[in-house]
């Protein structure tokens, strides 16, 4: 009798009922545009106050260099000592006092440059400071040194490296960022997937323990059916939630915006804006049409097949294993020891394909742990829209499909066990003695 | 009578444990089986195999004279000693999910269970969760689960565990009726004195071996000793117990009276039999008490383990 259809209908409405589950669902959403908003609003704040930095310049080599911007005023003392400079400075709570002393020659300037501040001063500042000073001094040297300022800026030349690979399609800094951006996000979706739901699947096995009901529902079924009714019914309330997730999630993000009056463009990551430069030295101007070519470039057809199958069988041999400790244990703090192995693995594959892949995509490391079924799934969706050969990924996905086909064999042996063993504390010497049984 | 159930030699082993060893038993159509011992003799494990929960290692189950296929879940119905319901289910719903775990059509698993719930009284309980129900409330439940598909056979592990003597007593009634409607009861306890009065048959096992097994009345046939439990008035009790004691073997009894009299147990030998004793009494003194000691599934049960 096949009753994988009832075993998988109850799992859903049971975990999509939960009172939890909708309010989780619901409030995740909410709790996460938020905290973007709220982060977004507070640096836009930070940003707002204008700092004032007083200037004292006693060797006379900056005239003009410093001028106020948005957020920075400069103020410049003449004729001050350094010791009334700073009282000054500290009487009028300015953000703090750039001196430069008198000097000699140009060479030696870098010990003669202080800042004083209340505080320690934000970095970007000092970076900023110092990049303006450097290049002012430099100019200023190579005038010393009678060079022709306007030979130099003439002799520049700017250099933007046209990349096309030996089949003759173009590709450029943003396909590669576009394609890191499509690997990192499908990488990260699986693994935050296996993560809550292999956890999901894992509490609902022990609940069926701890209620002691499992023998009545063994009594009608075979074990390995309700683990894989369990693994389908959760991985489907999954698939709803994330479902519900990515709608919401858009929605509030347009909306909320607009009701709030926050400016989302304004928070600016270092990606975005390295983005922005790839951008305008190509001289194309538009970056969402750009982001559209380089989608469009990428090998989709493979990449929505190869997405299908690394994940869903990537997801069933992390979940049996799930479902496998559930069943050995008694209740959920005794998970710990057995969860480590699992937890391991993924965390590897994510900083492999995080650093790894996107230095090198088909470099040695990135290769093998592409192959290792632990870690393939995720790696190895990393690594697709960089163009991996197909040899490689069938030969990866069968690897993965064995070693999930044994995985569930391995798995439903301990869950048929373990479900029946109550109020023992199981080793791991223990389970593989489960094995023979 | 055909057996509706027969294990053939069944033995299974845990890693260096073995659970049951060589077991056989045979389970008469339409009685009420006791399958009896003490924790850990290897009841659950035989259990469980007729189930189909467990493989055995060798042996054979016929059920119907048929081995055992996955089919025939559901002509068993199962009540184990864990037992439980999901917590955070309606019973209404739950029951129906079991039910048809058991290949139940809904809408006639639906029925039954109403009539179920209104003739055990819990009616108003469709739509509450097991959590707000009390322990003996979620048993009865349970109970109806088990009975519902109308099995041949029914597998009861400690069913009157967890239950306050009054549903105790209903679930009791409700074996018997289930049993006079013909289905076979399998009824596994350590309490012997819940199988005095439910049993016809019984099978004893101790340390993973069936030690013994039958008819619950021929069983007690056997293991009687001829032994009778007398009271009697005389004038003089030593001259009576002295003359009883060059006739018969006789050891002191002790049991309850409201008079004074010599209390003994007389065991009779081969060629006299109960007459003869009770004649040969009268001729003594005032017989006031005259019983013959029938062992009970408990004596049997530690005379048996005595010889094993």
């Amino acid at each position: 009798m096949n009753h994988l259809p009832l075993i998988i209908k109850r799992e859903y409405l049971t975990k999509v009922r939960n009172k939890s589950f909708v309010v989780m669902t619901i409030l995740s959403p909410l709790i996460m545009i938020g905290l973007i908003l709220l982060v977004t609003y507070l640096s836009q704040l930070n940003n707002n106050k204008v700092k004032t930095v007083a200037i004292l310049d006693e060797s006379g080599v900056i005239k003009e260099l410093f001028e106020d911007t948005e957020t920075t005023k400069y103020h410049r003392f003449d004729n001050v000592t350094l010791e009334n400079a700073k009282q000054i400075s500290k009487e009028k709570e300015y953000y703090g006092l750039l001196h430069i002393d008198e000097l000699s020659n140009l060479e030696n300037i870098s010990k003669h440059v202080n800042f004083y501040s209340e505080d320690s001063p934000s970095l970007t500042l000092i970076s900023d400071l110092e990049f303006k000073l450097g290049e002012e001094l430099t100019n200023l040297k190579m005038i010393e040194e009678d060079i022709d300022l306007q030979k130099i800026e003439a002799s520049k030349i700017s250099v933007n490296i046209n990349q096309e690979n030996f089949s003759g399609e173009k590709t450029s800094k943003i396909d590669s960022m576009t394609k890191i951006a499509f690997g990192v996000a499908t990488g990260y979706l699986l693994f935050m997937f296996i993560i809550i739901y292999g956890n999901m699947i894992m509490r609902s096995v022990i609940e069926e323990k701890t209620s002691r009901i499992v023998e009545i529902i063994i009594s009608s079924v075979k074990p390995v059916q309700l683990m894989l009714g369990k693994i389908i019914g959760t991985s489907l309330a999954g698939v709803t939630q994330f479902v519900i997730w990515i709608v919401l999630g858009s929605i509030l993000m347009v909306v909320l915006p607009l009701v709030l009056g926050i400016d989302l463009s304004q928070m600016q990551t270092p990606q975005q804006q390295v983005l922005q430069q790839a951008v305008e030295s190509q001289g194309s101007g538009d970056l969402l049409q750009s982001i559209f070519f380089a989608v469009r470039s990428l090998p989709l057809l493979n990449l929505v097949i190869a997405f299908v199958l690394f994940f869903l069988s990537g997801y069933l041999l992390y979940s049996s294993l799930y479902a496998a400790i559930g069943a050995a244990v008694d209740n959920e703090t005794d998970t710990q020891q057995f969860m480590l192995p699992i937890i391991m693995p993924l965390i590897l594959a994510v900083y492999v394909g995080g650093f790894t892949v996107i230095e090198d995509p088909h470099g040695t490391v990135s290769t093998i742990f592409s192959f290792i079924p632990l870690t393939s799934p995720v790696v190895m969706l990393m690594r697709i829209p960089f163009g991996v050969p197909i040899w490689q990924q069938v030969l990866s996905l069968m690897i993965l499909i064995g070693t999930f086909m044994f995985t569930v064999w391995f798995a439903a042996k301990i869950y048929r066990v373990g479900i029946l063993m109550y109020g023992k504390k199981t080793s791991y010497k223990e389970l593989i003695k489960w094995i023979k049984y | 009578m055909n057996n509706l159930l027969e294990a053939h030699s069944v033995s299974k082993k845990f890693g260096n444990f073995t659970a049951l060893n060589n077991a056989s038993i045979a389970v008469p159509e339409g009685s009420i089986f006791g399958l009896l011992g003490p924790n850990g003799a290897g009841k659950t494990t035989l259990i469980r195999i007729i189930n189909q929960i467990t493989m055995p290692d060798t042996g054979q189950v016929l059920l119907d004279g048929q081995a055992l296929q996955p089919h025939h879940i559901k002509d068993i119905g199962y009540l184990p000693e864990e037992r439980g319901l999901y917590k955070s289910m309606k019973v209404g719903e739950q029951a129906l999910y079991l039910a048809q775990l058991k290949g139940m059509q809904k809408t006639e698993a639906k029925k039954r269970l109403l009539e179920w719930f209104e003739r055990l009284d819990i009616g108003d309980w469709w739509n509450k969760k097991i959590q707000e129900l009390s322990k003996g409330m979620a048993q009865k439940i349970q109970f109806v689960v088990t009975v519902l598909h109308e099995p041949k056979l029914l597998i009861f592990d400690e069913p009157f565990s967890g239950f306050d003597p009054i549903n105790a007593n209903i679930i009791k009634d409700e074996i018997l009726r289930l049993k006079n409607e013909g289905a076979t009861v399998i009824f596994s306890t350590h309490r012997m004195e819940s199988v005095e009065e439910l049993c016809d048959h019984i099978a004893l096992l101790h340390k993973s071996n069936k030690i013994l097994d039958g008819n619950l009345m021929a069983i007690k046939k056997q293991y009687k000793t001829n032994t009778y439990e007398v009271g009697i008035n005389a004038e003089n009790h030593g001259v009576v117990e002295r003359a009883l004691a060059e006739r018969f073997s006789t050891t002191a009894a002790d049991f309850r009276t409201i008079g004074n009299e010599l209390k003994l147990n007389v065991k009779l030998s081969e060629k006299d039999t109960a007459n003869d004793l009770l004649s040969y009494l009268t001729t003594q003194g005032q017989v006031s008490h005259f019983v013959e000691l029938i062992p009970s599934v408990n004596d049997i049960f530690i005379e048996a383990v005595k010889n094993n």
